[in-house]
């Protein structure tokens, strides 16, 4: 059994709030790099170019890459043989975010009573947490902001199992059409396919965590990747919406098994400023 | 091509979808909450925080200032969330509005009507984007905190025209050149 301070978590979650904020993954970078250089459009290499200029100036300046800070969502992956002490695992990641929002200099983007009053919470808590027990003694820490623009051109779709593969392409480019210039192009998609309604939408937000372009290790899925990539860069959207072959820069799927009944498919769009910072304890 | 705040309808009139251009002047900052106070406001017969003929409204809600800086990040946000509070703005004299994404039929019909243009900037070039901020106060709905509506001060800021008064759209002309069938 392995103790891990509750004080020790909100230090790393608040660290990584600000990191995941100020600092854009170099696996991001180096695709909008290589979008720039394939880019046929004039005005998609400038933006392109903007989006670059962008990451080094918030880096430099420790500003956030976007005001959109986002919403917290962060991952845990929690040993088993780990007991957490010296406060409430909960209270201690919310406790991080406000710290990290609050010296970071990031926007506090969270209301309550989302239907009607929507106050401003003031130190963007509730973090959304995803919690997974796994076996060992560590306690490892994602923080993913997830900025709202892009996570409202996500969607869900409960298809027939006759819709088969062609169902599954067909709704992705759907919803990279739909979303036209609203979530930032170029984005990265995340699709989760079968489970339930709630596992293929976790299986999609997941999935943007993998290295930007790494393909899914089981070749079928990673061909259904290539394949819905090459069918959604054939859209024209383009940088920002101005036209150009790169709207999208990666496809991320992941799949489980499912209801003899269902294929549930989720799409999760993720704006350029795919941001995401881990730690381990 | 540079233009100056506030926009007149000789300026609008040379405006064409596609066109880049760069601000300098006073535009005003307003975002979902404060669009909906606005209207709120109009609907009671009363003032709204400026007077909004000639001037730009850019949708967005910035980041926190960092010591010794006027704003922190500040990049546009996704416009079609105002698009219904939109005309009643153009009525009374509203000349365009700053935002990023795509706006819907009636507010490109509103835009001829009342001869005002929809200018787009790079979303989440934020950091990038406050360096054309020179000044920013907030002058009302600071119970808002991101989403309060600011003045700002800006110099050669850089935007898009996306929609412009002849019926132009940046986005539909820029996806349809680009655009492969099959």
């Amino acid at each position: 059994m392995k103790e891990i301070q509750a004080q020790g978590i909100t230090d790393t979650v608040a660290r990584l709030c600000i990191e995941a904020n100020d600092y854009l993954g170099q696996d991001v970078i180096q695709a909008l790099q290589q979008a720039r250089e394939n880019e046929v459009s004039q005005v998609g290499r400038e933006v392109l170019g903007q989006l670059l200029e962008n990451a080094r100036v918030a880096r430099e300046e420790k500003m956030p890459l976007c005001q959109d800070c986002g919403l917290t969502v962060v991952f845990l992956e929690l040993g088993q043989e780990v007991r957490i002490v010296g406060g409430d695992l909960t209270e201690a990641i919310n406790e991080g975010v406000r710290r990290g929002y609050e010296e970071g200099h990031l926007r506090k983007s969270v209301v309550d009573r989302p239907f009607s009053a929507r106050i401003n919470t003031r130190d963007n808590t509730p973090a959304i947490i995803h919690t997974e027990v796994v076996p060992g003694e560590d306690l490892k820490i994602t923080v993913a902001p997830k900025g709202g623009g892009s996570e409202n051109m996500s969607t869900l779709k409960m298809l027939s199992p006759a819709a088969g593969r062609q169902g599954v392409v067909d709704f992705v480019v759907k919803a990279v059409d739909n979303a036209g210039a609203n979530p930032c192009p170029p984005i990265i998609v995340g699709v989760g396919i079968g489970g339930t309604m709630e596992q293929a939408t976790l299986l999609a937000k997941k999935s943007l965590l993998r290295e930007v372009g790494k393909p899914h290790p089981d070749p079928e899925v990673a061909k259904l990747e290539a394949d819905i990539l090459e069918r959604v860069n054939r859209l024209g959207i383009g940088p920002m919406g101005f036209g150009g072959r790169t709207t999208v820069l990666a496809v991320h799927a992941d799949t489980f098994p499912c209801h003899i009944a269902s294929l549930p498919v989720a799409v999760n769009i993720q704006c350029h400023s795919a941001r995401h910072k881990e730690a381990v304890l | 091509m540079k233009i100056t705040t506030p926009l007149t309808d000789e300026v609008v009139v040379t405006l064409h979808a596609g066109d880049k251009v760069a601000i300098t002047g006073t535009i005003y900052v307003g975002r979902d909450a404060a669009h909906k106070r606005f209207v709120e406001a109009l609907d009671k017969g009363e003032p709204l925080p400026f007077d909004p003929k000639g001037q730009l409204i850019y949708y967005m809600g910035p980041a926190p200032a960092p010591p010794g800086k006027p704003i922190g990040s500040a990049g546009p946000t996704t416009s079609y969330r105002m698009d219904p509070y939109t005309s009643r703005l153009l009525e009374q004299g509203l000349k365009g509005m700053i935002g990023k994404g795509n706006r819907g039929p009636k507010v490109r019909e509103a835009l001829k009507k009342h001869k005002a243009v929809y200018f787009a900037a790079v979303g989440g070039a934020a950091a990038l984007i406050a360096g054309a901020i020179k000044k920013a106060e907030v002058i009302a709905y600071e119970d808002l905190g991101a989403e309060a509506v600011r003045r700002l001060e800006v110099e050669d800021f850089p935007v898009i025209v996306v929609n412009d008064i002849y019926g132009g759209d940046a986005y539909e002309e820029g996806k349809a050149r680009h655009r492969v069938e099959g």
